[in-house]
């Protein structure tokens, strides 16, 4: 592991940019942060006077046996305690704000992030691991959190306690100072060069965290597989290899980083020795009293204290910058692209769909649709069949804008898709896709989806027409019942059928089915497809589906292979063709 | 915390050597201010350089041993952190990967992701930093309490009359702390499920416009995280002040009483100077413990939500291993009965046999309990009542290696996951390229991996989201048949491909898999009509058994499906 240390580029660069852009959510919290600043000043001013007042005392007790006024004592003691306690008192009250300021930060920046992500193309789904997203949602903003609420408070703790003492110092004895002279560059430049060095293993161990989590859910979601291959000591032994790296690297940061300290304690140490010996040739030539040099060394502990403590914060700093490089890469990340600021609103779509000269890859090299036009009129219902992998489900994909075609236009009633605002093109239309999803909360939630306008009826309603709705009162608690997790111990099928609930009770003028009743037993399907034709009335219907029984009666089929379209015609019009269509038809029958 | 410390013992004696390197650096780092105090006291009236040099000279030699020393045992500190969190991690992945499926439903896949991360994370901090100050600091307390003794006893006393009121501090705002932090934890999961969701649903959200909505639910759980992280926080940080305070009254009346004594002619004034340097030392050391305490409330609330995953009792048992039943059937169920969740009967009453090498296909209404069968045969479950037998021997007799190596199987929407095609495929197995090759070839996958660039070293996006529905189904169907399963099992695992494709499949798997016992579930019927027996259910029931063209003559809801499917056009 130590020899990988060396090779990671440092970029010092980087981490001031990523605390310039921290910086303005701490900013945004000015309400709360000026008044903790003036409380942390305040306060660290009492604890400051605290050596003034004992030195004071010290000093009548220096007086020796007999000389002390016990009176002088007593108040001086008795103002320190009141000092103590006062300042104690403010620093709660500032840790308080403190934790009120960090929270709102962590939870502006979790909302910030959350909605970032839900704006961002499907694409980057499709490419990131959902663990991996977790992570920079849970665990790195939580590490920039700690960081900001302790740190942030420490430094500016620790930045009065030093110019205070310094000042004190002054007042005492400015020659002493000179000692500072030496220590305190020394103090600096062992910072800087030791927090160059641990910087990239704090990066390091963020990004190990995130792959660790990405792993683990990901294996997690597929349990049953690996249970069902004897898997389990493989993978077992295959996250042992990422929790290896991922306690490596966190070593690694950790050990590096807890150097700082007794190094920056050394160097205080060698400041005291350096002060003692000045202080005597002071002493010598009377520039100094014994309380003095006392009290001197009293501040330069003070002084020394932060410096070490600020040590600490920059390692902690840096695990802060590398977590929020982490969150600032997602929210770096494009959303999909804004809509065309002459983009218009559609409503009352008629639900004329056309394609032209569409060419589309989901790499940049490798196409999968190309010179694809189609002509789809109000109300008609269009079948796109072929081999899988030919490119039907990103029909729906183009049309839904959740990809954009590298060349080409769609035009919805004569309208780009592209002039149109992706909400209410989307409002359009009512997907249901083969990929159902569930989310936790109650069957009645997971049909109205947030629908504010849909009522418990209609919900019922919804269900019945799917299938669904004996099913779910078989359940104890009916449409109340619970979906955790995805739907455990829900059947694919009906999950589909909530998840073609759910679309029933849009309205919508164009219809896509993608595969939806793939799971779904034929005679469910076809009660489905009753309910639907009913639904579809009026309605444009893309319909992706390989069970050729379930489009028959589509206006137009459409044969998709490598992209293109090979045949299109009605039913009856392609078997008589007696060409891809028909193949694939008659297949069907054969044994 | 007793669970933590399992997993402390092995490195119990490299603890010590770090314990003894800590106190060593820790006495040394005492004896410092001692030094200061003699120069001050003793060497620096005497006006002489040389000497203060000397003992300057010594001071800085003790420094250097105190940093040697601390950086050392930091060292081991964050190795023995490093090695228990790594065991801890592995155990406690080890423990959820042989629970039960049942178990899995129950703890729900996103708590245990947070602990099996962000849990064991606070872990490894706590285990860390308690070791580097959590010696440093008591060590400290301690001997210059000792030190501060020796000095002065009686002032000594004075400021350990605080002690008890910072004890009690501590001890009430960490007992509170604790819970607190599991609730934070808790809200962590919560909050961590919305996340899951929404990335895995972000095309249904998208295609329904509800981004809004699920921003709100996510703001919800957001909200409710916060408010249990502010409830933690303000509770924690109360110990800080206190102990500030305490302390500093401590040493308010350490000088009071101090002045008494050099007053009464009992005490000397350098000894209050020197007091006073220690007394900063204790302050600090106190104030390291609190600090540790914070750390640890998070770390211990953690370590009990890792314990309570690690104590999840198994519960599936194993039956001893009986002679094997004299019977030709290869798979056997026999009166089977099954729920899920005990209110709603899932399977009733199933009985078959299915003889080696024939195909058993299966079929029924959405819901009908389809899957569930295969998840008992597979032994995810077990049944409620009755009895399921593979090559003679009851599963439960079996242990799940023995059990389930016989199988090759697809489930339902399964699972695909980042690496390669190849590694998808062999998926941690001893397989051959060449095993790999056929299974591809009878999967009819072959030709669309040789359109990608790079064939089966191709990369498989996390879910397979780079390949068609059609492409997934089978590369999965080519994992469970490259193995040459004896039991090959088909969850409705070719509803993607087109009815071409599924033919060539179905007839490879006769002629390439003769001698495997194929059990097929499909909604299409052309998918098991050629099954040498075919069970129908409906709502958890048997209501059709036999071969295709008995069923069409006998069973109704059979009868109707087929129908359906092939349009009712004679053929």
């Amino acid at each position: 592991m130590t020899t990988n240390n060396t090779n990671v580029q440092t970029k010092p660069t980087i981490k001031w940019g990523v605390l310039r852009k921290l910086l303005p959510y701490l900013w945004a919290q000015k309400a709360l942060l000026i008044p903790s600043m003036i409380l942390v000043a305040i306060s660290s001013g009492l604890t400051l006077a605290g050596p003034m007042l004992s030195g004071e005392a010290i000093k009548e007790i220096e007086l020796g046996k007999g000389k002390i006024n016990i009176d002088t004592v007593i108040f001086f003691c008795a103002l320190m305690a009141i000092f103590y306690i006062v300042s104690s008192l403010l620093s709660y009250i500032n840790s308080i704000i403190m934790i009120r300021i960090s929270k709102k930060i962590s939870f502006n920046m979790r909302k910030q992030v959350f909605s970032h992500l839900l704006s961002l193309p499907v694409s980057y789904f499709d490419k990131n691991q959902t663990g991996d997203i977790v992570s920079r949602l849970s665990y790195d903003i939580d590490t920039i959190n700690t960081s900001l609420s302790t740190d942030f408070l420490a430094i500016i703790t620790s930045a009065i306690t030093i110019i205070g003492s310094f000042i004190m110092m002054i007042i005492v004895s400015p020659p002493l100072i000179l000692v500072f002279a030496i220590t305190l560059p020394l103090s600096i430049w062992f910072i800087k060069y030791r927090s160059q060095k641990v910087r990239p293993l704090f990066r390091r161990r963020s990004a190990k965290l995130g792959e660790l989590n990405g792993y683990a859910e990901e294996m997690l979601s597929g349990q049953k597989t690996i249970k069902a291959y004897n898997r389990e000591e493989t993978i077992i032994k295959r996250f042992d290899s990422r929790n290896d790296e991922a306690v490596n690297t966190f070593y690694e940061a950790e050990y590096q980083g807890s150097v700082i300290g007794p190094g920056v304690n050394f160097i205080s140490n060698l400041s005291m020795a350096l002060v003692s010996m000045f202080g005597t040739i002071l002493l010598i030539f009377d520039g100094i009293s014994i309380s003095g040099i006392s009290k001197f060394i009293q501040y330069s502990r003070r002084f020394s204290g932060p410096v070490g403590e600020f040590a600490n914060i920059i390692a902690d700093l840096q695990s802060a910058t590398s977590a929020a490089e982490r969150i600032f890469r997602v929210l770096d990340e494009a959303p999909e692209k804004t809509d065309a600021p002459d983009a218009v609103t559609v409503a009352d779509v008629k639900g004329c769909v056309t394609f032209k000269d569409i060419k589309f890859g989901y790499e940049e090299n490798k196409t999968v649709i190309s010179d694809f036009s189609l002509n789809v009129k109000p109300g008609s219902t269009v079948a796109i069949v072929g081999p899988t992998g030919a490119g039907k489900t990103t029909i729906a994909n183009l049309l839904m804008r959740f990809y954009d075609p590298q060349s080409g236009d769609i035009l919805l009633d004569d309208k780009s898709i592209y002039d149109i605002t992706r909400d209410s093109l989307r409002r359009s239309f009512t997907m249901v896709l083969q990929d159902t999803w569930l989310f936790e909360g109650t069957i009645r939630d997971n049909i109205a989806f947030g629908n504010e306008n849909v009522t418990d009826d209609d919900v019922i309603r919804a269900a019945k027409t799917a299938g669904i709705h004996d099913y779910v009162m078989s359940l104890k608690d009916g449409y109340d019942t619970v979906l955790s997790d995805d739907g455990v111990n829900i059947s694919k099928g009906q999950k589909q059928l909530l998840n073609i609930s759910r679309a029933l009770l849009s309205d919508a003028p164009i219809l896509i089915l993608d595969e939806a009743t793939s799971n779904v037993d034929s005679r469910t399907e076809q009660m489905i497809q009753k309910a639907m034709l009913s639904l579809m009335v009026g309605r444009t219907s893309f319909v992706i589906a390989h069970r050729l029984s379930t489009i028959k009666n589509a206006d137009v089929i459409l044969v998709i292979r490598n992209g293109q379209i090979a045949e299109s015609g009605k039913h009856d019009e392609l078997l008589a063709k007696n060409g891809v269509y028909a193949s694939l038809y008659n297949s069907q029958f054969q044994n | 915390m007793k669970f933590i410390m399992k997993y402390l013992r092995p490195h119990y004696t490299m603890m010590t050597v770090g314990l003894i390197i800590k106190i060593i650096g820790t006495l040394v780092d005492l004896l410092i201010p001692y030094i200061l105090e003699h120069i001050i006291d003793n060497v620096v009236p005497t006006k002489q350089i040389t000497k203060v040099a000397l003992f300057g000279g010594l001071m800085l030699i003790c420094a250097f041993v105190g940093l040697v020393a601390n950086i050392v045992a930091n060292r081991m500190a964050c190795a023995v952190a490093r090695d228990s969190t790594r065991a801890i991690r592995s155990d406690l992945f080890k423990k959820i990967s042989y629970l039960s499926s049942k178990q899995i439903d129950e703890v729900t896949i996103p708590t245990l992701e947070t602990r099996l991360t962000s849990d064991t994370y606070n872990v490894h901090h706590t285990i860390g930093m308690v070791q580097r100050l959590g010696v440093r600091a008591p060590i400290l307390l301690i001997g210059g309490i000792i030190i501060t003794y020796i000095m002065e006893p009686m002032l000594c006393l004075v400021l350990l009359a605080v002690l008890p009121f910072i004890t009690a501090a501590v001890v009430i705002v960490s007992k509170k702390g604790i819970p607190l932090y599991k609730k934070v934890q808790q809200r962590t999961d919560d909050m961590v499920g919305t996340v899951r969701e929404s990335a895995q649903g972000i095309r249904v959200i998208k295609a329904l416009s509800r981004v809004e909505h699920q921003n709100k639910k996510f703001d919800e759980r957001n909200k409710r995280l916060n408010a249990a992280e502010l409830k933690s926080g303000y509770v924690i940080s109360l110990t800080t002040p206190l102990m500030n305070a305490f302390l500093n009254i401590g040493m308010s009346a350490v000088i009071l009483v101090g002045a008494l004594r050099v007053n009464g002619g009992k005490a000397e004034p350098g000894m209050i100077i020197a007091f006073m340097s220690y007394f900063t030392i204790i302050l600090n050391a106190m104030l390291s413990i609190t600090r540790i305490f914070t750390m640890f409330s998070k770390g211990a609330a953690s370590a009990d939500r890792i314990a309570e995953i690690c104590a999840i009792e198994p519960d599936i048992s194993h039956l001893p291993k009986g002679e094997r039943e004299n019977t030709d059937a290869f798979i056997e169920f026999r009166d089977v009965t099954f729920s899920y969740n005990g209110t709603r009967q899932n399977l009733n009453n199933i009985s078959f046999t299915l003889k080696k090498g024939q195909t058993l296909g299966i079929i029924g209404a959405t819901g009908s309990g389809k899957s569930t069968l295969i998840q008992l045969l597979l032994r995810f479950y077990d049944p409620d009542n009755g009895k399921i037998l593979v090559d003679g021997y009851d599963v439960r007799s079996l242990t799940s290696e023995e059990l389930r190596t016989r199988f090759g199987t697809v489930l339902q929407n399964d699972f695909i996951y980042a690496g390669t095609l190849i590694d998808n495929i062999s998926f941690g197995r001893d397989i051959s390229e060449e095993e790999v090759t056929t299974a591809l070839d009878n999967a009819c996958a072959s030709e669309f991996v040789s359109t990608l660039g790079d064939g089966v070293d191709h990369w498989i996006n996390t879910k397979g989201t780079n390949l068609s529905g059609g492409q997934r189904q089978r590369v999965l169907i080519s994992r469970a048949l490259s193995v040459n399963p004896e039991i090959l099992i088909l969850d409705d695992s070719s509803s993607a491909l087109d009815y071409k494709t599924d033919a060539t499949l179905r007839s490879n798997l006769r002629k390439n898999y003769e001698n495997a016992t194929k059990v097929i579930v499909a909604q299409r019927v052309s998918s098991i009509s050629h099954a040498d027996r075919i069970l129908v259910l409906d709502n958890g029931r048997v209501v059709g058994d036999g071969t295709h063209d008995e069923l069409i003559s006998s069973c109704d809801i059979y009868r109707e499906i087929s129908l359906s499917q092939i349009g009712g056009e004679a053929q």
